[in-house]
This record gives C-alpha cells, structure tokens and sequence, in this order.
C-alpha cells in the first residue's frame, strides 16, 4: 500500500474503533487511537500473515500487551478480513466473542490472550525464542503502553530478550504520554524510555511521530535490518488521536462517547477521510 | 524390618524429564536459577540446548511459556510450588489458564517438609490456588513411580497442567506389576469399612503406616491415594464415604483448599458424611529437619494414626 492508501485505511480502523466503543458503552478509545497508525501500518504491511489461513505456522505474530486498546486490534483484524466489520458493534457485549480484553481462544488472528498488563511481551519474547529454538524465520511484534512498562515483568522479559539477542523481536511501546490516573511522568515517571531499552541491550529507534505512515514504515524497516539485537521503538503518539475533543485527554482513556459525542468524532473523521482523499 | 527404597519425587520429575525428551523432540524445560534444586540440572546436562534458563525471573517465565506453548512447543516451567504458583499466580491464571495453553508447571519442594528454609518456602497453598483456575488439572504423585508416570501423563495431556513434588526422599509404594496412571483415577491402596482415610502426596504412605496401627487397634481403615486433586475421582470418593461412614483427608497442605476442601465440597453436595482434614492447620510452617516438621505437624503415621483413632 501507498501512504494515502495506508492514511485512509487508518482512518477507517478509526471510525472502527470509535464505533466499536459507542456500541459497548466502555471501553479504551483514547490509546486505540493513538497505536491507530501503527496498527494499520502492522496488518496491512508490516506482517506476514494471511486472513483466510489465520492459524499459519509460518505466520508473523503480534501480541497486544496493552490489552485495554482491544478496539484498535479488533478493529484492524475486521478490516485486513479475520471476519466481519459488523461485529465490532457486539464489542464487551455478552455473548459476543469480541471481549473487552483480546481472547485467543476465540477470535481469528489473535495470536495471545492479553490484557493483564506486563504479561503479553512475556508471551511474545516466548515466541520470538521458539522461532529461534527451532530455526523458524517468523518474527514477533509486541505493542506496549507507556504506562505499562511501570510493571516489572517488562523489564524482566526485556532482560532476557536482550540477553538471548532475539532480533526476530520488536517491542513497541506507544508513548502517548497519558494513563489512567494522569500524565505518565507525574504519575510515576518511566523516563527515558529509550536509555532504559538501551541499557537492556536493545536496539532502540525514536519514533519522532507514531501517527506518520513515513515515519512508522522507517522505524519497522530499521528493526528488520537490526540484527543481534531485539528492537525497541518508542512512538510518540498522540493518545486520542484524530478525534478532536479526545486528543490528548487523559479523561478519554477508558471512557466510551455518548450519542452526541459519538456523532462529532465520526464527523471528524470522515472530515479527515475526505481530506485524505482530495490529497 | 528391611531397608525401603527412598528417592524425592523432585529427582523423578529431573529423571522422567530427560526419559520424555529422548522420545519427543518439543518437550523444553524452563527454570528461574533452581535447576539444581528442582532437579531439572538432570535434564540440563542431557539436553542442553533444550533447557532454559530464565533466571530469577517467575512471572516472565511463565510468560515465555505461554509463548513456547501458543507456537507449538510443550514447556516444563520449573520453580519452588512458592513461586511457580504463588508469587506467578496471576501469570499462570492470565497467560496460561485462561488461554488454555498446553503448558506444565513443575513445582518441587512444596509444603513443610521443605526442611530447613522455613515458612517463606514452605507452600502450603499451591493446591488451593490452581484449583481456582479453570481447566487446570493438578497432579501430587505419592512416590517415584507415580511421580514419573504423572510426568508423563501431563506430556498426554492437551492443556495446562500443575505437577507438585517434594524435596523429601519418600519409599516407593507402587512397585507392582499391574501399576497404571490415569489422571483423573484415584487408588485404592488397602480395603475397609470403619473409616477412609484419602490421602494425597507423601502423606499417601504416611497413610499406610497409619492404617496398619489402627489395624492393630482392630479399626479397619480403607486407604485411597487420590494422586489427581483436580479433576477429582468425585466416584471413588463417594464411594468410599458411603462405605465407611467416615472420611479422614490427609496432605502436606492447608487444610484450606487443597485435597481436605475438594473432598467435602463434593461430599456435601453429593454423600454429605463426617470428615476430618488433616493438614497444616492454617498456619505457617518453620525451620526444622523435615522428618520433624512432619511429626510436630501431625503429617507423619504417627499422627495420623492419632487423629484417625481420635475422630473414630
């Protein structure tokens, strides 16, 4: 895909999202927005994988540590064809597969159960290990939160990934500096971020913008070419992004719009789509 | 009397490890810096390029687990029951149980007879947290043959599995040609009708000992060694407790939880009879040789010859 084709594709798993969360009346729109991009740029380029065969040995695997933003993931599953857009609607509700946390168990193309956070990069440096155990070329991407990396597990699989030089690794963490309780450094600050991946023995590429197709095809390409080394790449991303009264609201975090709200983010967006179009 | 063979279930479960990997090339074992104390080493120096050292690192490695199991491998995650499923409860409910992926914890020196370490390694509540998690199967071998032949089982067995083993050496008392291991089947050990003591782990040939003082004493107690907590042998154990009209559990662990609460809570719902736990009273355990730990906890023949003649 082109750039413009990757924009609007991302603005599609936006309206997805949006939707997704006003159908549930919960849920996390603010850091689903954010990763937006990157989820977009991870299904419909980055990996190697196929819809219809959503089980394929040799398939690359993503596991979404930060659980809470299921939407984003959910929502770029349905639009890549794991199955049908439709259902983003029955996000959280009772009965539907699609649950509040990603659910290998029963949704095509999840390839972990996620949600508890520090667990799932755990669960990815394990695969990234067995490709390399027994001479596997998959590679492995695993999305964090910048909160998320407060939790000790973290480091102790970013530990051992480092030790074990699973280049067949990318651990990304979407630095949208906000989490629940306020922002990330008033909180309990995890700065630097980049220094301390470093200092784990990773490759660490600055995502100076996560929301630019350009600039998150470069860092993924700079993580493919790095070997001996898992990467590290820290994006800077806007959480909420490109629904205006969401952007960069703590409040937005788990927080799902009303009626009326949800009436003006889609407006935004297909505003959004629209200038995409006319580029 | 002559000299019984004695060997810790934790040396089986290093000797079943290495029997199992010679035959199937996806077995891998995990350890967080004990391989030496949970007997994996044995493992290790068979198959090093197999063995996988996580360092002191529980939660993680029951993550990498996950990950080894979800792309097709079967990993033995090895720890103390204290950190396997103590300090990485959560890990093991979130990223193995609710998933339900194929891996199998190995937890060596659970319960007092951990010896001389004191209460900070002395799991007594390992049974009763995997037994809150769905599609868990629990298995706490009696010997060492019932140890390798569990080990084996939970290779058979698709999904997740938690193994108990001891530090302490304990005779082998299932030395017989017509031996077999089914999860799920408890055994019965010695025929009776005044009492059933059902017993679980070390505390099985403790059990023995104890039914034949009681014998002496012209009580005559049946003997079932239940090897599987979860699922339990639900059948035999109502069986047993409609037989005897008394029903005695023994085992080296709370007698909130583990074998004790599994027993009544099927008993109350189904053959509702007397029962007596016994087991580590709700308390923490302390530093002390592990024969004598037994003995002052009231885990040994001994005392479970007492408390049975008490309660009958």
């Amino acid at each position: 895909m082109n750039k413009q084709e990757l924009q609007l594709k991302a603005n599609e798993v936006r309206k997805g999202i949006v939707t997704a969360v006003h159908a549930a009346k919960a849920g996390h729109p603010g850091g689903s927005l954010s990763a937006a991009d990157i989820f977009t740029y991870l299904y419909f380029e980055e990996l190697n994988i196929d819809p219809k065969d959503p089980k394929k040995p040799d398939r690359d695997r993503f596991v979404l540590s930060k659980g809470h933003t299921a939407p984003g993931l959910y929502s770029a599953l349905a639009l890549r064809g794991y199955f049908p857009v439709e259902d983003l609607k029955t996000l959280r509700h009772l009965g539907s597969y699609l649950q509040g946390h990603p659910d290998m168990k029963h949704i095509p193309g999840v390839d972990m159960s996620s949600g508890s956070l520090g667990q799932g990069i755990s669960a990815a440096v394990g695969m990234a290990l067995s490709a390399k155990l027994s001479g596997d070329d998959y590679r492995v991407y695993t999305l964090l939160g910048d909160g998320e990396i407060q939790e000790g597990q973290v480091w102790e699989a970013a530990m051992f990934a480092g030790f074990r030089k699973l280049d067949n690794l990318v651990v990304i963490v979407d630095n949208n500096g906000l989490q629940i309780d306020g922002p990330v450094d008033q909180v309990c600050s995890p700065y630097p971020i980049n220094e301390k991946f470093k200092a784990f023995n990773f490759h660490v590429v600055d995502l100076a913008d996560g929301n630019d197709m350009d600039q998150i095809a470069a860092a993924f390409a700079e993580a493919r070419n790095t070997k001996g080394q898992p990467t590290a790449i820290i994006a800077h991303t806007v959480k909420g992004k490109g629904v205006s009264f969401m952007e960069n609201q703590v409040g937005w975090h788990g927080k799902a719009p009303n009626d009326e709200e949800y009436a003006i983010a889609m407006e935004d967006l297909k505003k959004e789509g629209e200038a995409l179009c006319q580029k | 009397m002559s000299e019984v063979t004695k060997i810790a279930t934790r040396v089986s479960y290093g000797n079943a490890l290495v029997e199992l990997a010679k035959e199937h090339d996806d077995v891998y074992v995990l350890d967080a810096d004990l391989a030496a104390a949970t007997q994996t080493a044995i493992f290790k120096k068979e198959f090093p390029e197999r063995h996988i050292d996580c360092g002191i690192a529980e939660c993680n490695m029951i993550g990498i687990a996950a990950g080894l199991a979800a792309t097709g491998k079967v990993p033995f995650a090895s720890s103390f029951a204290m950190f396997a499923a103590g300090r990485a409860f959560e890990q093991v409910r979130n990223s193995v149980g609710y998933p339900h992926l194929n891996v199998k914890i190995g937890a060596t020196h659970a319960g007092i007879s951990v010896g001389e370490d004191g209460a900070t390694h002395q799991c007594n509540e390992d049974i009763a947290l995997m037994r809150t998690i769905p599609g868990m199967v629990i298995l706490n071998p009696s010997d060492d043959i019932e140890a390798k032949a569990a080990v084996k089982a939970a290779y058979e067995h698709e999904g997740p599995v938690y193994m108990r083993f001891g530090r302490l050496a304990v005779p082998i008392i299932n030395d017989r040609p017509d031996y077999k291991f089914e999860i799920g089947k408890g055994v019965t050990l010695r025929e009776g009708k005044d009492v059933a003591i059902i017993a679980t782990g070390l505390c099985v040939s403790e059990s023995l000992a104890a039914a034949e003082k009681l014998a002496a004493d012209g009580i005559d107690a049946k003997v079932i060694n239940i090897h599987t907590i979860k699922p339990l042998d639900e059948d035999l154990v109502v069986a047993a407790a409609k037989e005897c009209g008394k029903v005695v559990t023994v085992e080296e662990h709370s007698v909130i939880g583990g074998l004790g609460s599994a027993v009544c809570e099927t008993l109350s719902r189904k053959a509702p009879t007397p029962v007596k736990n016994i087991g580590v009273q709700d308390c923490f355990g302390e530093s002390g040789p592990a024969v004598a730990l037994l003995e002052k906890y009231g885990l040994n023949a001994e005392g479970i010859y007492a408390s049975v003649k008490e309660f009958v």
